[in-house]
């Protein structure tokens, strides 16, 4: 017998997509607001700043004139930043295995259902099923 | 009080039109993604330099082939509303198909916010080029989502055709600049010292960092697979509009990278907001500011009207599944679009576009995306084993399987390493929500789901099931 959903007030339908909804913008702000968010560029500004002292050559000071940048100290920090790319091999292994674990979880769990439909749609394989 | 049941009988009754061809499958794929070659792909090279940022280009190009690939085969066969995730549906279940739903119109909104934040961006420097700096982005962001979502309400034929319009214009700007800069258009020369100067500032750890943002160049392609249900011949259509749009978008890539590179100092185009339109500042030729300026806004204003339409078209399927809510799973009466879906992912897009930085947006945009790849995978190998080739009828069979598949999951693994090179904890974050929202559905939402309804293809039953 074909299995009769449950019918969803609206009251309950609003609920279900106030839950996503909250969900889906935690994701996003709660790493912005606890600061954890992004991988910012450290400057390592020197002392004087030249063009030359900076490693732009004659063609690329030329550049930077045409974008309007004509004084090196103010692009002192742009240049000279650098990202990091040290990682910690736990958080790594945390990284992996949340992919993982996610992926398989899903699968796992949507074969289940994916019998359901499949013994509705064609007709039970199994005795009692 | 509306229930499932009341609600869903009605909406059903009316289908979406059968109206569009290859042209404006092409035209939704690139639509979407010519964007990447405006902005976002030059955090590429700030993440490892000129040399990174080229090869990023091509492996991310290489990625997105297989998935064109894939997507092909699965699609023409899988003609339905919502692309991938009829597609996880009917080969994987229904929480992977949930999954892939949240997956596109994830990846679609985010897009179309980080569009909308370039929109705003470019013409708060435009302003201040002339003179009027501290121009409020706001409102032209928030004009430019509501006016494309207002198209979208309209009818999908004339959102197509609009975005046909303005991709080529966008696609015959690069091209243009291309030429000018080669025939000595620009007051200053072509410049590569840094490649040979300063070619890897991180060492090979830069190339796999830059594979993050490489992305974000073709980014969306797969969106061609949404429109499978308006299109008139999908089986003969949608493989030649995406075959053809990944071809587009690897030319126009290589471009952009050659130009950007050339006439911007890595330092500057590793950070800068436009930075094609940044390459014809460099040139000193005011015509060609003023056609990258219109390039880069319709190639912003195209890809969010691809986003809308392509979010929606998730959102709708969702709901017409009861995934979510039914009331989302109804058509217009007149303009037979997915009006309501289109309407409740304003405020969302929203909400992103005008609260949160363009790097942490376009990175959530991509981590949805890397997921939805992934999910291809293993969907293609379930795919040809519970439907062997001889068994259904497809409209492609792509050649070389399971090479294409094995090639993007070592590719798909090493994006997950990139993006986890100083975006680790936003990885984190989202799995965390896709694990819980999983959980939400597996054991709340999927009791108001029919299970029969849930296989609608006339194929026979899966082998080993």
């Amino acid at each position: 017998m074909a299995y009769e959903p449950k019918k969803q007030g609206l009251a309950a339908q609003i609920f279900d997509v106030v839950t996503l909804l909250v969900l889906t913008v935690g994701a996003l702000y709660v790493p912005l607001y606890m600061g954890l968010a992004g991988a910012a560029k450290t400057p390592n500004p020197i002392e004087n700043p030249t063009w030359e002292a900076l490693g732009q050559n004659a063609a690329e000071q030329r550049q930077w004139e045409a974008l309007g940048i004509t004084d090196p100290a103010s692009v002192n920090d742009m240049i000279t930043a650098r990202f990091d790319y040290s990682f910690s091999w736990a958080a790594l292994i945390i990284m992996i295995v949340s992919v993982v674990g996610y992926f398989v979880l899903v699968v796992r769990l949507s074969d289940r259902e994916y019998r359901e439909v499949l013994d509705e749609r064609f007709g039970s394989k199994r005795k009692g099923g | 009080m509306a229930n499932i049941t009341t609600d869903a009988a009605k909406p059903e009754r009316l289908q979406l039109l059968r109206v569009l061809g290859p042209a404006h499958v092409w035209a939704l794929g690139v639509g979407i993604v010519l964007v990447g070659e405006y902005m976002g792909w030059n955090f590429a090279v700030g993440k490892g330099g000129m040399i990174a940022g080229l090869v990023a280009c091509w492996v991310a190009g290489l990625l997105y082939t297989c998935v064109a690939m894939i997507d092909s085969e699965v699609t023409s066969t899988v003609a339905a509303a919502g692309g991938q995730y009829a597609q996880a549906k009917h080969i994987v279940g229904p929480l992977m198909a949930f999954n892939v739903g949240l997956f596109l119109v994830m990846a679609y909104t985010m897009l179309e916010a980080a569009n909308a934040i370039t929109v705003g961006f470019l013409l708060d420097t435009v302003a201040g080029m002339t003179g009027h700096s501290g121009l409020h982005q706001q409102p032209f962001i928030v004009l430019a989502i509501m006016f494309l979502a207002w198209l979208n309400y309209r009818g999908v034929l004339a959102t197509l055709t609009f975005n046909l319009v303005i991709v080529a214009v966008a696609f015959t700007a690069i091209c243009v600049l291309f030429f000018a800069i080669q025939f000595g258009a620009s007051d200053v020369p072509l410049d590569f010292s840094a490649v040979t100067e300063e070619p890897l500032p991180y060492g090979w750890l830069g190339i796999v960092a830059a594979l993050h943002f490489g992305l974000w160049y073709y980014l969306g392609i797969e969106g061609t697979c949404q429109a499978a249900e308006e299109v008139r011949s999908p089986a003969r259509s949608l493989p030649y509009g995406t075959m053809a749009g990944i071809m587009t978008l690897l030319i126009a890539a290589t471009l952009t990278w050659y130009m950007c590179s050339g006439l911007i100092p890595w330092e500057y185009l590793g950070q800068a907001g436009t930075p094609l339109f940044d390459a014809a500042r460099v040139t000193g030729s005011v015509w060609l500011m003023v056609l990258l300026f219109i390039g880069t806004i319709f190639a912003t204003l195209a890809s969010a009207n691809g986003c809308i339409n392509d979010a929606s078209r998730a959102w709708f399927s969702m709901g017409r599944d009861r995934y979510l809510p039914s009331w989302f799973g109804a058509v217009h009466p007149v303009y037979r679009t997915p009006y309501r879906s289109i309407v409740f992912l304003v405020p969302i897009a929203l909400i992103f576009a005008l609260g949160a930085p363009l790097d942490q947006v376009v990175t959530f945009s991509i981590l949805s995306g890397l997921l939805g790849y992934t999910f291809m995978t293993f969907n293609m190998v379930m795919f040809r084993r519970k439907w062997p080739l001889d068994t259904i009828k497809r409209g492609y069979v792509h050649p070389f399987h399971p090479l294409p598949t094995i090639i993007l999951l070592i590719l798909c693994s090493t994006a997950f390493f990139a993006v986890f090179l100083g975006y680790g904890t936003q990885l984190i974050a989202m799995m965390c929500f896709y694990i819980v929202a999983s959980l939400w559905f597996h054991f709340r939402r999927y009791q108001y789901v029919r299970r029969g309804d849930q296989f609608t293809m006339p194929w026979p039953r899966p082998q080993g099931y």
